[in-house]
């Protein structure tokens, strides 16, 4: 097999995730690349959750629609995880987890729980006993297992780490058969390689442009940002503080901002819907923000932990009155980290909103990845403007030819900053006049977003140069159309990819389109906001939407058999 | 430093004899005497006439979104500890838009000063009822007069856990003086309302009023500031008597001491090797 997928499956607050990370480690550190998403309840404890991870001996960045091996914790919801397995398909359960469920056909019984409480006493280690049984099945070798649950539980002590791996080797030992092996065709891939989710490569990147003030209020699926940086944060001399609703947390990012800090909030759309009057006083007062929105389905409360790509018009639009933003929508885990560098050093450059989307998928789905080199990112701390920029009295909003004037920051230039969110003179005082009106929106809007376009990120494409068809997307589903395109090669597609959807790269856009028939436009949503985009901004009507609004993200073989599908039916 | 230190040349848009106006210079007189420079000084402050008040001073000035001020001056105190940092805003300003900000702020103790105009009424948008205004005032929008219970700002802050409490009154700018000054010295979060006169559209609580009422805690040489169930009873007096001065302080640890911030606070270069944290997604 070049790959394997697996599932796990069981209630809230049974461990999955713990489980999930230390098996896709195994992996990665021996050698194979890995996928894993995360599908989770909104609750605390009970339902069922379910991690699936691809193990390829080919990069992978999205999942599939069927696993070869479904492991269930837990038999309530067996029969939607059964749907699950591909053909040749295994699923593997405790029976007795059931009250002794009669074993059905493409089953195989192990008794898990027991081997836990007989290897160490206590039916609490099961995760470990199961890790210890899908690596046998699956052809990988204990010690890297062993090196992945040493990791796992590193912070718990050396008694829990044993007792971890006793578990695991019971459940290792007590696997015959290996069954679902891969083939050793690809040498494995060298080591050090990361293993990160979307959130995590995005506090690194925040980290690495020397960011200090962090603040939010927790809303799924952005509060791993929050937990982490916390953990960080005090080596680092990083402040992160808990706020009392989403609108105190945009205001604290702009205060602090203001004084002098690189700041950031994260939040999620209901939480950035909140935030937009502090968007519009960023663009008003040209104080830089940087506000992440990892999406959720919406409206209103929605699917609280799982996908969609709904926001874009809300992020790109919200926000009352004109002035000019920036928008990015990273795809990758790298991604996640470079643009997060670059939306402080875009934020700062022209006193601008930057808001980076991301979604459930790629906020918590864990990929193996290069190291990632914080070098690439530029880290800034508040300094006094260069004294040739200033004219005196100082005026924090001197006309300038760019727009952007020199940001004069309090006490760290020998005269006082008036900043003010009414509309305002060059001083930064309360103003009627229509002339300075006039002249303001053009600085705030007008000269900012010509700048922003002349270095605009170009949408990336791929395999678009004998191409017919382009499939176009943006944000997390940058892998799953990559793979589509792959697999379709021979019916001439290509793709693009837009990193950047505000403002947007209608240039880049319609020139990276010239020589194309078709435009397939790929979304996370109900109604085509990027493909609405696109028209508005290039005047080219795509010719078909390829659209998922269930909450779940796209999988390789549900996009291939739409695009198919489509594709067939312009025959 | 000078009165004239202090003085910004942006016209002034209040209405004559506003009772802002002794606000106004009870500030301006209390930053001569507190005597740090402009450029030290950050006035923050939100929406309403209140907010209006950081313009008519020379010093750095954040006149942000209504009812945001406190999380944007606890956010830059926190990154700039040497910053002087005052929040001016009103009785809508900070106790209706911002209500929560003020309930969390006081929680959060964070060295701020913060002065609320309170002339019970809303004045730019043209004479609604504020959460302060007193029941039965007709306006025209409470026609009938105001049924809801006044929000009794003092009290809240108190139970909160509030450090500094006081009340002046725009018309002692030398009392008001003398209060603002103290809370500026008080280290963490200060309140101080004062009662100011809208001479437009509160026909009620005049300055009249409001100085045949005017009961100042420092003539009792009894009373003492640091006893909080004491404190407590004079901050729910509100009749023919409202209790003047200092009605509570306490010293107690700041933000800045239970986040251990650092002296500069996150003004410097940050911590930039991050080679042991890879580690974590080895």
């Amino acid at each position: 097999m070049d790959e394997i997928n697996l599932r796990v499956c069981g209630q809230a607050g049974q461990g999955l995730q713990v489980l999930g990370t230390a098996l896709g480690r195994a992996y990665k550190n021996a050698g194979r690349h890995v996928f894993m998403i995360q599908d989770n309840m909104s609750r605390i404890r009970g339902g069922n959750n379910f991690f699936q991870l691809r193990v390829s001996q080919a990069p992978v960045s999205a999942p599939r629609q069927k696993a070869d091996i479904v492991a269930a914790l837990d038999l309530d919801s067996i029969d939607s995880h059964r749907k699950a397995l591909n053909e040749k398909g295994r699923l593997i359960l405790d029976a007795k987890a059931g009250g002794d469920a009669p074993v059905q056909e493409k089953e195989i019984n192990i008794p898990f729980y027991e081997i836990s409480k007989n290897a160490c006493g206590d039916k609490r280690f099961v995760n470990s006993v199961l890790l210890g049984i899908l690596a046998r099945m699956t052809g990988l070798l204990f010690e890297s297992v062993e090196s992945s649950l040493v990791k796992a539980f590193s912070s718990k002590g050396e008694s829990v780490i044993q007792k971890n791996l006793q578990a695991a080797r019971a459940g290792y030992d007590h696997t015959p058969g290996v069954g679902f092996s891969m083939s050793e065709s690809n040498p494995p891939v060298s080591q050090p390689r990361l293993l990160m989710n979307g959130n995590e490569a995005m506090v690194m990147g925040a980290m690495a442009a020397g960011c200090r003030f962090y603040t939010a209020y927790p809303m799924s699926p952005s509060t791993s940002i929050m937990t982490l940086l916390a953990r960080y944060a005090k080596p680092y001399g990083m402040i992160v503080e808990q706020a009392e609703d989403e609108i105190s947390a945009v205001n604290m990012a702009l205060g602090a901002s203001f004084a002098g800090a690189r700041s950031l909030t994260s939040t999620s759309g209901g939480g950035f819907c909140l935030m937009t009057e502090g968007v519009s006083l960023s663009g008003m007062t040209e104080t830089p923000l940087v506000i992440i929105n990892a999406q959720r389905p919406g409206p209103a409360t929605g699917f609280p932990t799982r996908t969609e790509q709904s926001d874009l018009d809300l992020v790109i639009h919200g926000g009352h009155g004109e002035f000019a933003k920036m928008v990015l929508a990273p795809g990758t885990i790298e991604e996640a980290f470079l643009l997060t560098g670059y939306a402080f050093q875009m934020a700062e450059k022209y006193q601008i909103p930057v808001i980076i989307l991301t979604d459930q998928y790629l906020a918590e789905s864990q990929i193996d990845t290069e190291p990632l080199d914080i070098n690439r990112i530029k880290a800034a701390h508040a300094q006094p403007p260069a004294e040739a920029d200033l004219v005196h009295p100082y005026k924090r909003y001197a006309l300038t030819e760019s727009g952007v004037s020199p940001r004069g920051i309090p006490s760290l230039i020998n005269e006082v900053v008036y900043a003010d969110s009414d509309e305002h003179t060059e001083e930064g005082h309360i103003t009627e006049s229509a002339d300075t009106r006039v002249r303001m929106v053009e600085k705030r809007y007008h000269k900012k977003t010509a700048s922003l376009l002349k270095e605009t990120m170009k949408p990336k494409s791929f395999q678009s140069h004998e191409a017919d068809t382009l499939l176009v997307g943006f944000g997390s589903t940058q892998g799953v159309i990559k793979e589509v395109c792959e697999r379709l090669q021979k019916l001439k597609i290509g793709c693009l990819h837009l990193p950047q959807v505000w403002p947007f790269p209608s240039q880049a856009f319609i020139e990276l389109t010239t020589n194309i028939k078709h435009l397939v436009v790929v979304e996370n949503n109900a109604t085509g906001q990027l493909r609405r985009l696109i028209r508005r901004e290039t005047g080219l009507e795509a010719d078909a939407s390829v659209l998922k609004f269930d909450g779940r993200p796209f999988s390789v073989d549900e996009l291939h058999a739409r695009v198919e599908e489509v594709i067939g039916s312009w025959k | 430093m000078e009165i004239s230190d202090f003085q910004s040349n942006d016209e002034n848009a209040w209405c004559q004899g506003c009772g802002n106006f002794g606000i106004l210079n009870a500030l301006q007189k209390t930053l001569v005497q507190y005597g740090k420079k402009p450029q030290e000084i950050f006035l923050v402050s939100g929406i309403g006439q209140a907010a209006k008040l950081p313009h008519y001073i020379k010093a750095n000035c954040f006149n942000g979104l209504h009812g945001r001020a406190l999380p944007a001056a606890v956010a830059a105190k926190i990154t700039n500890p040497r910053l002087t940092v005052i929040v001016t805003t009103g009785d809508g300003d900070c106790y209706g838009e911002g209500g929560n900000h003020f309930i969390h702020n006081i929680r959060r103790n964070v060295d701020i000063t913060v002065i609320v105009h309170n002339n019970q009424i809303y004045g730019l948008t043209k004479g609604q009822a504020s959460p302060t205004t007193d029941r039965g005032y007709q306006t025209s929008v409470q026609t009938g007069g105001v049924i809801l219970e006044p929000f009794h700002a003092l009290p809240v802050a108190l139970v909160l856990g509030a450090g500094f409490v006081a009340r002046g009154f725009s018309g002692d700018t030398a009392h008001l003086s003398e209060l603002i000054l103290k809370g500026i010295q008080h280290k963490g979060f200060s309140l101080i309302e004062v009662l100011q006169p809208c001479v437009t559209f509160n026909k009620l609580n005049t300055f009249s009023w409001y100085k045949k009422r005017s009961d100042y805690l420092h003539h009792d040489k009894e009373y003492d500031t640091g006893n909080k169930n004491l404190a407590l009873t004079k901050a729910l007096e509100w009749g023919d008597k409202i209790p003047l001065g200092v009605i509570y302080e306490e010293k107690k640890p700041c933000y800045a001491d239970l986040a251990l911030l650092p002296e500069d606070g996150l003004m410097g270069r940050s911590a930039r090797d991050m080679s042991v944290l890879w580690d974590d997604f080895l």
